[in-house]
């Protein structure tokens, strides 16, 4: 690695710091990358902006760990996972009525859970300490400010380095980890800003219950975890949802709503405020009752999809997570932490190839794209390439939920006079509110996804 | 349950400088929305008397959901410096 060390570039007269590979931003897709590389035997930095890794970041969360079996596989069986989720939950909340629909595990036992849900603040310093015990060179408190490109005729040149305050450190490959908001790539002309539509803000409290209590509410053995997706009135007819998590000691409870649709909105409600009506509602006042808030969180979430997701490589640069927009709201799972640490470990198998020939190009960064479309990440992004134009359905939200409740209120209704036959019911519930072009229209977008 | 207490579980480290400026001139007479009101989770803008927007950046979540909002460029916004601003030890 040394030998690289010779055509130090300039900028101004000064001889820059140099590094092989920087790391912009210490979350799940930089620490991923930076771990690989050190791995591998080269010189890694990571600039993380917030007190430790982790401190900036924000899950709802779980992370789905069977898409990363080929990926770092002696890194899961010790991660600090919170709970493995194994009861999911579907609430529907209509005006009269809310139904929740479950899915456990059956009576094979042995089946391994899907995802783990996790606290990022503990699962990214962790993390940060594998790369370290690695090599990997991890400084928190240390924001980046630019990234540097070389004047070039006709334009922007390569990306050559990082400036943090008044220091300039050059390598020769930079891994641009920075976030959702991507404002260091936008201001570097490498991708465009984000906007409304295509985005969506999460937030949530962090609540503290004791481990049994968690256990007996959602009926779970020790260890276990639930998750719970809330759909209908609670976004008021805006795209987007409610999420509960257990965690070890706490749970996550928290909303996620369009932000085209929540900065236009016309009542009252300011938007922090959806999320205690939320915790109001009777089907969730009991599971949060006695406990304690203990964080209050937000994040953007990119959910615009395929289509969203930049040129990821470029002269002497990588987008990696969700500064490369990998993040996919696919209804039922909400993925993101995964395709972070799998674009990361692409990025440092691209990265320390190209750094073993001298060539951090373009033409030889292109092997990311090409790892990134052979693998899950961009080939499940392409599969629900159709969701993101489902999502902005707001009947989806508010109509089905609220119809699924008062067709099963229906059922299940004994009133004071002689009642209707069953089946008259269903049909009358039916024709009432399935029975329309717009159910016929939506089931034919539903039919693409 | 209260913005403030909320928030007021949180860590914040407070720079000296704030990390959002509003550009008054923008805001009076290009904005019409106020999208910035109704998207922020922390409740953090709010019209003085003279009906010029304020900013209390010290509660900030860091989620940049005013910036994207902010169609008319009033908004500076950048992460705060190293090491200040909200550090989560949990979320």
């Amino acid at each position: 690695m040394l030998a690289l060390r010779g055509g130090l570039p300039m900028i101004g007269s000064t001889e820059m710091e140099r590094v092989e590979c920087i790391v912009v931003g210490g979350g799940l897709a930089g620490l991923s990358a930076a771990y690989g590389l050190a791995a591998s035997g080269h010189e890694v930095m990571v600039l993380e902006r917030g007190d430790y890794p982790g401190a900036k970041n924000v899950t709802g969360g779980r992370l789905y760990l069977k898409p990363l079996q080929a990926i770092y596989p002696e890194l899961w069986p010790e991660a600090p996972f919170e709970r493995a989720v194994t009861r999911e939950l579907v609430t529907m909340i209509g005006d009269q009525a809310q139904t929740t629909l479950e899915i456990a595990p059956g009576k094979v036992s042995g089946q391994s859970p899907q995802s783990h849900t996790v606290l990022r603040a503990r699962l990214d310093r962790w993390l940060a300490e594998r790369a370290s015990d690695k090599g990997a060179m991890v400084l928190s408190n240390m924001k980046v400010d630019a990234l540097l490109r070389e004047k070039s005729m006709g334009g922007q040149g390569r990306v050559v380095g990082i400036r943090a305050g008044d220091d300039e450190i050059a390598a020769d490959v930079v891994i641009v980890a920075e976030g959702v908001l991507g404002l260091l790539s936008t201001k570097a002309g490498l991708r465009d800003g984000p906007g409304p539509r295509q985005y969506a803000l999460g937030y949530k409290e962090v609540i503290e219950l004791p481990a049994h209590v968690i256990e007996d509410r959602w009926h779970l053995n020790a260890g276990e975890g639930a998750a719970q997706l809330f759909m209908g009135d609670i976004t008021k007819q805006m795209t987007g949802g409610g999420f509960l998590y257990t965690n070890k000691e706490s749970i996550s409870l928290g909303l996620v709503v369009g932000l085209e649709q929540l900065s236009t909105r016309g009542d009252d409600l300011e938007s922090w405020q959806l999320l205690d009506e939320f915790k109001k509602l009777p089907s969730v006042q009991p599971l949060v009752a006695g406990g304690t808030v203990v964080e209050y969180s937000a994040h953007s979430i990119a959910e615009g999809g395929i289509s969203q997701v930049p040129q990821l490589y470029g002269d002497g640069y990588m987008l990696a997570g969700d500064a490369a927009s990998l993040s996919l709201n696919a209804l039922f799972t909400v993925r993101g932490m995964d395709f972070a640490i799998a674009s990361g470990f692409y990025a440092a198998k691209t990265a320390a190839e190209c750094l073993e020939v001298r060539d951090t190009s373009a033409a030889a960064l292109s092997s990311y794209d090409s790892r990134l479309r052979h693998s899950f990440v961009l080939r499940d992004l392409q599969t629900a390439r159709a969701v993101p134009h489902l999502l902005e359905n707001p009947r989806l939200f508010s109509h089905y939920p609220e119809a699924i409740c008062r067709l099963l209120a229906d059922i299940y209704n004994v009133g004071p006079g002689p009642s209707r036959k069953l089946s008259s019911r269903v049909l009358h519930a039916l024709r009432r509110d399935f029975l329309s072009i717009a159910t016929v229209k939506d089931l034919w977008s539903l039919h693409k996804v | 349950m209260q913005v403030d207490a909320k928030l007021a579980r949180n860590l914040f480290k407070l720079d000296k400088e704030p990390h959002i400026t509003i550009d008054q001139r923008v805001c009076a007479t290009l904005c019409t929305k106020r999208a910035c009101m109704a998207v922020c989770p922390a409740d953090l803008y709010e019209l003085d008397d003279q009906n010029q927007m304020l900013v209390n950046w010290e509660g900030c979540l860091e989620c940049g959901a005013c910036m994207i909002c902010c169609k008319n460029g009033a908004l500076s916004w950048s992460y705060p410096r190293g090491g200040f601003g909200v550090q989560y030890r949990l979320s």
